[in-house]
């Protein structure tokens, strides 16, 4: 990775991290307020691609379970895995890489609707995949009941995917982050070459 | 020595430099120009952060294209804002930083940050966050972290813009103490009104390299 | 900088290298789930209460971390209780609660660095994602350095949307905030590789 990949991932670490802080939202018809933290984890996914942004979540979770308060509500140490949300918290991991991974995919031709398509597939569907099980051991409930459970959530984090979604693709062209897989020439072993290359000409130097 | 040989650099479509050719030998140099006029785009060009797509940069000989390496030992940068430059979270560790990718022993290490923290008053700082410290102890603390590396060149791009007057004075006098070749990009003229030379920038090329009595002057009746 | 949830303390407890203390949490949660008797599940109970006296801790200090707990315990029990009567609910909850006092005190008697230490270790075997594990400190220090930069940046921007009425609206705080952040990375990118870092060093 180059130096610039590395600042990426621990920016976006601090991302879903500082989200968390963001008091929660309350909407009209949705029974729970939405924390923008999962949102963080949306975004690393949509513009970092997959290996960035496991990383970034990868990164975000070695401080929290080390103890800092990151989570949202203040929550933090080693007691937020076996709890019955530990689920939805490891589950950060999978849903940022299967999030950038479709994102990847889908680069040259990313749309809003397709971006929230896949944010409600990692993002939701991942997600939700790893933390409901978890939730069902953890809580020693029904899987049945669990995954119902569950399904309150899932209202607002459809409209995090759809912010996240549309605000990857605002972003998109300003900061192309991601590369389409295999339409790129490999970059060159001199990273500063390659970064003068691949500054383009979407930021110069202010 | 600093030479540039026939630089050009574009971003897409827009020149940002057009064939410069340049030596630069005085120790205070300054970089005028208005906005976009690729000052900064030649400051990045001084220690290889940037690669002209024509010509040549070469320090002390050496080929940025060749030995970013080297030059950046020898080529420091000092950033406008602090905030985006200093990488660690207390003010040792971010001192410290570079001279662990130079690959110093531990007790020199230690030794260096002590001096550079007792030179610019930051000694009562050392174990600080970095992000507690005022605007600027900020650009004391990111100038200290490029000169504890002991470079022979600094590069400075637009230091004092973010800064109030009584911490303008304080880089300023700085700046001017320091021993090492500066290489000043700012807006700020009173800055460098004791430098020895004045680059004005327009439109990627140097069309004015005098003295800062002349240069000065005239860029100023230039912009107004 | 204190970091973290820990508490210092003289105690055998504390003694414990973080790696260990990790590796038993996993071992007793592991054992927990695939053992969730009754008996089991209280002798368990006994024994981290046991550790806790061992660790030296006053409750006062370990109250207030496990506030958030009793909040998930409480209506758990209930659940149960109605569900499938009291010996299942007595079951489910009591492993819960061991689970969470044995993963709380790991974290109260174990300083962050040290922690974050253990798990740069266990998470040595990235290395096949193209993650060096070197980098992994420089990472997690950048983030450390990042995250009250970008709390400030973030109040900053909530307050700016307040004036025009935005500051409930996500997409006006979330954009100028990656747009800052992205900025920041470019010239963060410059500014380290300009202190002469070699991001493919393997040191």
């Amino acid at each position: 990775m180059k130096t610039r990949d590395l600042v990426h991932v621990a920016l976006f670490a601090a991302i879903v991290a500082v989200l968390g802080l963001m008091p929660p939202l309350v909407l009209p018809f949705i029974p729970v307020p939405i924390t923008a933290q999962t949102l963080g984890v949306m975004l690393a996914g949509s513009m970092l691609g997959a290996r960035k942004a496991g990383l970034s979540v990868l990164l975000f979770h070695v401080l929290v379970a080390a103890g800092l308060p990151l989570l949202a509500g203040g929550n933090g140490g080693l007691a937020v895995y076996p709890g019955p949300t530990g689920g939805f918290f490891v589950g950060f991991v999978p849903a940022a890489f299967v999030i950038g991974w479709l994102t990847e995919r889908a680069w040259t031709r990313l749309s809003v609707p397709l971006a929230f398509a896949i944010n409600v597939l990692g993002g939701i569907g991942v997600l939700y995949a790893v933390g409901i099980p978890w939730l069902a051991v953890s809580a020693k409930l029904p899987l049945a009941k669990a995954a119902l459970g569950s399904l309150i959530f899932v209202p607002g984090d459809c409209v995090k995917a759809a912010i996240a979604a549309s605000a990857a693709v605002t972003l998109k062209r300003a900061w192309p982050l991601i590369q389409a897989p295999r339409a790129g020439v490999p970059a060159s072993p001199s990273s500063s070459s390659a970064r003068a290359a691949s500054a383009g000409p979407s930021s110069p130097p202010r | 020595m600093i030479q540039l040989h026939a630089v050009s650099h574009h971003f897409g479509e827009r020149p940002v430099l057009e064939g410069l050719e340049l030596t630069l030998t005085e120790r205070r140099i300054a970089v005028v120009g208005g906005n976009g006029s690729g000052k900064s785009t030649f400051a990045r060009l001084l220690n290889g952060l940037l690669v002209p797509e024509r010509g040549q940069v070469l320090v002390e000989g050496l080929d940025t294209r060749k030995d970013a390496r080297a030059i950046r030992r020898k080529v420091g940068f000092v950033f406008q804002n602090p905030d985006n430059q200093i990488v660690l979270p207390t003010v040792e560790e971010d001192i410290a930083f570079g001279l662990k990718n130079l690959k110093l022993p531990l007790a020199d290490i230690s030794a260096r940050v002590t001096a550079i923290l007792r030179r610019y008053g930051l000694e009562d700082f050392r174990h600080h966050p970095a992000h507690l410290l005022s605007g600027g102890q900020k650009q004391l603390l990111a100038l200290s972290s490029v000169l504890v590396m002991e470079p022979r060149y600094v590069v400075f791009d637009e230091p004092t813009t973010l800064l109030d007057l009584r911490n303008k004075r304080r880089l300023a006098q700085a700046i001017h103490d320091m021993p090492q070749t500066a290489i000043v990009v700012s807006h700020d003229l009173d800055l460098l009104r004791d430098f020895d030379r004045v680059l004005v920038f327009d439109e990627g090329r140097v069309i004015l390299d005098d003295v800062p009595s002349v240069a000065l002057d005239a860029y100023v009746r230039r912009m107004a | 900088m204190s970091l973290g949830l820990y508490v210092h303390r003289d105690s055998p407890v504390h003694a414990v290298p973080a790696g260990a203390k990790m590796l038993g949490l996993l071992v007793a949660g592991t054992g927990l789930l695939l053992f969730p008797s009754l008996p089991v599940v209280s002798s368990a109970l006994g024994a981290t209460l046991g550790l806790y006296a061992l660790a030296r801790l006053r409750p006062r200090e370990v109250v207030p971390v496990l506030r958030l707990s009793a909040f998930v315990l409480v209506p758990l029990f209930v659940l149960h209780a109605l569900l499938s009567g009291w010996v299942p609910a007595l079951e489910a909850v009591l492993r819960l609660a061991v689970l969470l006092l044995l993963a709380t005190l790991v974290s109260l008697t174990t300083r962050a660095s040290d922690m974050l230490d253990a798990l740069e270790r266990a998470l040595r075997p990235l290395a096949r994602f193209g993650l060096n594990p070197a980098r992994l400190g420089l990472l997690l220090s950048l983030t450390l350095r990042f995250i009250p930069l970008l709390a400030t940046w973030l109040r900053e921007i909530q307050e700016a949307q307040r004036v025009r009425g935005l500051d409930r609206d996500p997409f006006a705080v979330l954009v100028p905030l990656l747009v800052k952040t992205l900025r920041t990375a470019d010239t963060l990118a410059d500014a380290i590789d300009a202190r002469c870092f070699d991001p493919e060093d393997p040191s």
